[in-house]
């Protein structure tokens, strides 16, 4: 195979900057970065000022949605178990394994426990030999701490992070919104925000005592940060993610019952909001994730609490994630750790790096591309996205998987 | 005679007057068209009080309740107030139909709409439901209840009688008492009867008050005695069934014994106050009888009145375009 040459661009290293050059592809992994001399055969691809940057690897989605994920610049993702049935199977596991090869690589997260239900351990071993790269409770809570504590201390064992839910269950029950002014005037069944922090809580204890690293997928509240911060900053092994919708969004995009504004976690108020943009500025969120979960009328068009929770994220993860950069929350290198880096790092998988000998999974973007996000123009199985109409910047121009062009 | 109609008053004409193609909440009207809907009642009390209850001005319109909840006071008020216009009316009760075999909201609101239905009426048990099938179909669409959300119509029926009665709504204080939390009868009031510029005081054991009521412009307590001192209007809300079992409220003794209005508790209120209930009561509960039944006091029969009138009041009003009524099509 030939070598390929992308020059004439402006590369996001996670690990250092973003300065112009380009980037020397042999055998499927990166040979050279920056300023080199391109063999004489080599194809060429002329970046023409765009972005080169690492394969956004999308820890948790929710559906295995190639077109949108091509769209969104994502090279790699974890699949959140929460699946019909479930991935507590080595056999569910090894096909979902497979499911995206060639241009996305799916790296299946294993459910804690037997059909989620929150009881009994499922074959952490065995899925792990299968090609499962985490644990994880899905979108549920385990509600005996006894699950719980064995769950971190074995998924441990096997070097698979635990990802968890942090929305205490009992609290949360049956509400789908957030306590507050919207969900009182709407009439919805509503959670106080504290259903978050008591989860943290208590989660953090759980991973302390079984010596085990822990991830919050989703945090979305000040008290949240709150405790992520200081757990960090007394050592302990803890990282948190969070999705654009909870740093662009508050409450008050459910007013009127719109149903692709019903999340898991929900939407907070403002002052939370506020907080998670503070939380990105400060590093105290190390990964933002799509939660790709495209849901069509079947699920979507029906009253608020009858509705699914979850939108279609992949295609806006990158625009939603370049206008933090532009509003001064997060360099451009920064934000690719969050996309890219820092996950591939939890599920244990190459990624993220730019680099000699890392992977050539790159993306060309343009960051300054004008568009309008529309539901009816989205490549995802179903628009479910509260960003509609939404003006943003930044466009995909070509994905790289291992070398190999892909449009 | 029917009261001088608010439109005149304000200048408006025809739709000016309420320029909605549905009913489905007292939030975003404004406080003109709720006065408007209650005078255009007022005639319609007249019509029922004489001996022919009957006009034909929607004579040929097909009326349509669709109910997906349960429901017998709300329901039979609706098809009397049909009736006494001259429509058609139609009931469908959920629970005997194709609902229970999975066909989705939208798809059933879709058939209502197929068959030429000229007004629907929909009570359904999830809040937000009754605007969903109003941006789906032709005809106006009036909400019966949805949910925890809202129930128009009982806010204007409760804001009729209060007007008849006391003369005038702003000004006057007027106490919700009970389960504030999963009513919509308490949020269509608090929206109303604020919009009419009286004060709300919500009253409640502190499980049954929603979070951040405040904000939508009452005091809240959980004393009732404090509650409804010096109050104008007490309006007592049914206790669910489902609530009184250990969830909520201890048991439906407790809840009597600090929430149930009793006539010790009312001396605390002004002396002329009146006592409202939007049916159907727990004797013995949230009200005692005595008091549901001193003729003096006790409102409840002319809130069931008074509700016909308001639902004719309706209908008329939002099947003005439909009729080609001068000004309004």
């Amino acid at each position: 195979m030939k070598d390929r040459a992308i020059l004439n661009g402006l590369i996001v290293n996670p690990a250092g900057g973003t300065a112009p050059g380009g980037v020397l592809i042999r055998d499927g992994r990166i040979a050279a970065v920056g300023y080199f001399d391109a063999p004489a055969d080599a194809d060429i691809l002329d970046a023409a000022g765009a972005m080169i940057a690492p394969g956004i690897v999308d820890l948790g989605i929710f559906a295995i949605d190639l077109p949108a994920m091509r769209a969104g610049g994502i090279t790699r993702a974890g699949l959140m178990p929460d699946q019909s049935p479930p991935l507590d199977d080595p056999g569910l596991i090894q096909r979902a394994a497979a499911a995206g090869k060639p241009d996305l690589w799916i790296h299946p997260i294993a459910a804690a426990t037997r059909g989620l239900e929150g009881r009994e351990l499922a074959e952490y071993g065995l899925m792990h030999a299968s090609g499962a790269k985490a644990v994880s409770c899905g979108r549920r809570w385990i509600p005996d701490s006894s699950v719980m504590l064995r769950a971190l201390k074995y998924a441990n064992a096997h070097d698979l992070v635990f990802i968890a839910h942090a929305e205490d269950g009992g609290l949360a029950g049956d509400a789908v919104a957030t306590a507050g002014e919207t969900a009182t005037r709407l009439g919805l069944p509503s959670a106080p925000a504290i259903a978050e922090p008591i989860a943290i809580m208590r989660d953090l204890c759980l991973a302390r005592e079984a010596g085990a690293p822990i991830h919050f997928r989703q945090v979305t509240t000040a008290a949240g940060f709150d405790l992520i911060r200081a757990a960090k900053a007394a050592g302990q092994a803890v990282t948190c993610g969070i999705s654009p919708a909870h740093l662009h969004l508050s409450d008050i995009a459910v007013s009127d019952f719109r149903t692709f504004a019903h999340l898991s976690p929900p939407l907070r108020d403002e002052s939370d909001r506020r907080a998670a943009l503070e939380a990105i500025a400060d590093g105290t969120i190390d990964v933002l994730c799509s939660a790709h979960d495209p849901r069509g009328p079947e699920d979507k068009r029906l009253p608020f609490a009858d509705s699914a929770p979850g939108m279609a994220g992949a295609e806006t993860l990158l625009p939603m994630g370049l206008a933090l950069v532009r509003d001064g929350q997060i360099s451009t290198e920064g934000l690719f750790r969050l996309l890219s880096t820092n996950p591939a790092r939890l599920l244990g998988v190459e990624g993220g790096v730019m680099a000699p000998g890392a992977p050539a999974d790159l993306i060309l973007f343009d960051p300054h591309a004008p568009w309008r996000i529309d539901v009816a123009r989205l490549a995802a199985t179903a628009g479910n996205t509260p960003f509609d109409g939404l003006p943003v910047q930044g466009r995909m121009l070509q994905m790289i998987k291992g070398g190999q062009l892909f449009a | 005679m029917p009261a001088a109609s608010s439109s005149s008053a304000f200048g408006l004409h025809g739709a000016q007057a309420f320029p909605h193609r549905h009913l489905t909440g007292i939030s975003g009207l404004q406080p003109h068209e709720i006065s408007f809907l209650l005078d255009e009642a007022e005639q319609w009390v007249d019509l029922n009080r004489s001996a022919s209850k009957h006009d034909d001005r929607l004579s040929g319109m097909t009326l349509i309740n669709a109910f997906f909840e349960n429901s017998t006071r709300t329901l039979l008020s609706f098809e009397i107030a049909g009736k006494r216009l001259g429509a058609d009316v139609v009931n469908m009760h959920a629970a005997q139909s194709s609902v229970k075999k999975g066909e989705t909201l939208i798809d059933t609101a879709m058939t209502l709409n197929a068959m030429r239905a000229d007004c629907i009426v929909i009570r359904h048990q999830s809040s937000g439901a009754v605007r969903l099938i109003a941006d789906k179909v032709d005809c106006p669409v009036l909400n019966a209840g949805d949910g925890w959300h809202e129930h128009p119509t009982q806010a204007l029926l409760d804001a009729l009688t209060i007007r008849r009665r006391k003369g005038a709504i702003a000004g006057l204080k007027v106490a919700i008492c009970g389960d504030i939390m999963h009513s919509r009868v308490a949020r269509s009031n608090i929206l109303a009867l604020t919009a009419l510029a009286a004060e709300v005081h919500v009253v409640g054991p502190p499980t049954l008050l929603p979070p951040a009521i405040e904000r939508m412009g009452v005091t809240a307590f959980t004393d009732f005695d404090r509650g409804i001192a010096d109050v104008d209007v007490v309006m007592m809300l049914r206790l669910q069934n489902e609530r009184m079992a250990g969830g909520f409220i201890p048991s439906p003794r407790e809840f009597h014994a600090f929430w149930g209005l009793t006539p010790e508790r009312l001396e605390r209120a002004k002396p002329d106050a009146l006592v409202m209930h939007p049916g159907p009561m727990n004797r013995g509960v949230e009200i005692t009888s005595s008091v549901a039944d001193d003729k003096r006091r006790s409102a409840i029969t002319e809130q069931v009145e008074m509700g016909v009138a308001v639902r004719m009041a309706c209908l008329d009003v939002l099947t003005r375009k439909r009729r080609g009524v001068d000004g309004w099509a």
